[in-house]
């Protein structure tokens, strides 16, 4: 880990030209859980994300950024199959989960989200009590646990996302009676209990105040001791101040003129964010478009 | 303004009657009063005609042709001939219309032709008269069927009649339930069909049942169809089986009204009081229960 190293500078080398070897993000720790390898992404005709690399490594906050529609939620949602539930959707190349093709005929994707769970950038508790929340995905799972031992599942989750002191003794009132923040932290403890390996996260963050957002991130670092986290934001701070590794993607102009997005580089946070490879990134993380 | 507001106090209340204003007032108030008027004075009238048999007679008594038996005469027979075909429809109606529409909201893709024409067919069959149902019920559940002139031949044809309103009410129900609830449980690994019986079916129990239950007020109410399914009977004896006679109370109020003697258009008022009071404590309860379990997202 190497979060509270990061220094948040935009470097002013951005345009320093960089062999493509060494480009390839190095995961000499890390070992990798998800490789994407050569993936687009279609919306019916319209090919939104093309050609994308990468890795994302264990127990690491892998952090993707850019401009709005460059397909970061795309990407996102390709990683454990959400891309399924849109209508129209398709997409070529690979995603390997512990070297397993998540998309190979035989994979069940309710298998796969079982593996690697997701949190919503609004806030979405279902209408049902703050205890059934959490407890949902144990329920859905067919683990046939007695009470004493949901209960045990329920404070474990609520207790690893920071949230079990203040629902503690209303553990019967609704999902939708708590805090915007609270509802987020109630969304990754349902998301724990659901006990996956890899936990994605599209702008958990974007709906709630400065105080919700960095008790959010304190979670998440927490969290990246036992989960490996992938997490969408335009916050660049935020990106810098939790991840260990950031994607920058963008959004470019085909010959035909359509928009679509890619990656353009993958690396250290502290690389990307003090010495990108690419001036696009550098302009980017300097503020000057997206 | 501190110049002004110190002696003279600022009128805000004033009002410059507009003359197109208040003729639009006085426009849709008359509307409202005329309407709600007409209503309370039919139910004035048959509360008043009815009164001197608004008593236990009315669902003690048997009904009768006799003039002679009309003072002790009831419409029990109809109570409870209307409960066994209304419980019956409901039990054929609302499990085929909330499945239809569970098929239709969360697994029928829209791009077939098939599904598309079930749609059209579904708007198509609320618009139908009733009696047309009540001709489609003698001709073939009635006679091609062989199921006669019985309880379940009506409660049938009464779900057919109903199970479009049911249908396009679940279906209402279901849409408003937001998808990133559906969503947000599938990324917690949960199946298609855990996620609509988990989480989509009770977040749209109370637009379900609000539309069930108009949608059975309505099968209580309707006599068209049940004219042509032996329901004209005069019946001295209660249902007592799906393949029992009947005769129900929209149908039995019909009978009475026709018979030229005093005592019977009595008995005929009381029985609409009766069916009145049911319809309007069906609908309050839809009403209650759609404001109770108002949106909570
Ligand atoms: N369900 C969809 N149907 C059709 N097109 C879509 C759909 N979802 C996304 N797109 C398109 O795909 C492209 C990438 O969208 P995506 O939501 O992945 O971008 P994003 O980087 O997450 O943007 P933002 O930062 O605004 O959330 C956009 O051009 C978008 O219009
Ligand atoms: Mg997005």
């Amino acid at each position: 880990m190497v979060n509270d190293m990061v220094t948040v500078m935009p470097s002013s080398r951005g345009g320093v030209e960089i062999t493509p070897q060494e480009k390839v993000p190095n995961y000499r720790e890390a070992q990798t859980v998800l490789e994407m390898r050569d993936v687009s992404v279609s919306y019916g005709a319209f090919k939104a994300v093309r050609h994308v690399d990468l890795r994302i490594g264990e127990r690491e906050i892998t952090a993707l950024i850019g401009p709005s529609g460059c397909g970061k939620s795309t990407v996102l949602r390709a990683l454990n199959r959400m891309n399924d539930l849109v209508p129209g959707a398709s997409m070529t190349g690979s995603v390997t989960y512990h070297d397993q093709d998540i998309y190979a005929s035989q994979v069940d994707p309710i298998e796969v989200r079982r593996h690697i769970g997701m949190v919503f950038q609004k806030p979405t508790p279902f209408p049902k009590s703050i205890y059934d929340n959490v407890a949902y995905g144990p329920r859905v799972h067919g683990r046939k646990l007695s009470k004493a031992e949901l209960d045990d599942v329920v404070e474990e989750a609520l207790t690893g996302a920071a949230l079990w002191d203040e629902v503690k003794n209303k553990l019967k009132a609704s999902g939708l009676s708590l805090s915007g923040g609270q509802q987020q932290r109630l969304c990754i403890a349902r998301t724990i209990a659901a006990g996956p390996e890899v936990i994605l996260a599209d702008e958990p963050c974007s709906a709630l105040d400065p105080i919700a957002t960095s008790r959010i991130e304190e979670l998440l670092l927490e969290l990246a001791k036992k989960y490996t986290i992938v997490i969408v934001t335009h916050n660049m701070q935020q990106a810098a101040r939790i991840s260990d590794r950031t994607a920058f993607f963008t959004a470019e102009l085909d010959d035909d003129g359509e928009r679509f997005g890619r990656l353009v580089e993958m690396d250290q946070t502290t690389t990307i964010f003090n010495s990108p490879g690419d001036r696009r990134t550098a302009d980017y993380i300097a503020g000057r478009f997206g | 303004m501190s110049a002004q507001s110190l002696n003279t106090p600022l009128v805000l209340t004033r009002r410059r009657p507009r003359l197109a204003e208040l003729a639009f007032n006085f426009a849709i108030r008359a509307c409202v009063f005329f309407a709600l008027g007409f209503l309370l004075a039919l139910l004035a009238f048959v509360v008043y005609k009815g009164w001197s048999r608004l008593d236990s007679r009315l669902w003690e008594g048997m009904p009768t042709a006799r003039k002679s038996r009309i003072d002790t005469a009831g419409v029990q027979s109809a109570i409870l001939g209307t409960l066994w075909v209304v419980l019956t429809t409901a039990a054929i109606a609302l499990p085929l219309g909330i499945s239809a529409a569970i098929y239709l909201e969360e697994y029928a893709d829209n791009r077939r032709w098939y599904n598309r024409i079930l749609e059209l067919n579904i708007q198509n069959l609320a618009g139908v008269p009733s009696i047309v149902f009540g001709i489609l019920g003698l001709g073939i559940i009635a006679r091609a069927f062989g199921l006669g002139f019985s309880v379940i031949t009506a409660a049938i044809t009464l779900a057919l009649l109903v199970l479009p309103t049911v249908i396009i009410a679940s279906r209402e129900a279901i849409r408003a339930v937001p998808s990133s609830i559906r969503h947000a449980s599938l990324a917690l690994g949960a199946s298609k069909w855990q996620t609509v019986w988990r989480q989509v079916l009770p977040a749209a129990v109370p637009g379900i049942a609000t539309g069930s239950i108009l949608a059975v007020s309505r099968a209580i109410g309707e006599a068209a169809p049940l004219l042509m399914l032996g329901a004209v009977t005069l019946v001295l004896f209660n249902p007592d089986g799906f393949d029992s006679v009947y005769t129900t109370l929209p149908i039995q109020i019909f009978n009475l009204i026709k018979a030229p003697f005093d005592g019977f258009q009595e008995l005929a008022s009381a029985a609409i009081v009766l069916l009145l009071a049911i319809l309007l404590a069906m609908n309050a309860l839809a009403i209650f229960i759609r404001n109770r379990y108002a949106k909570k997202w």
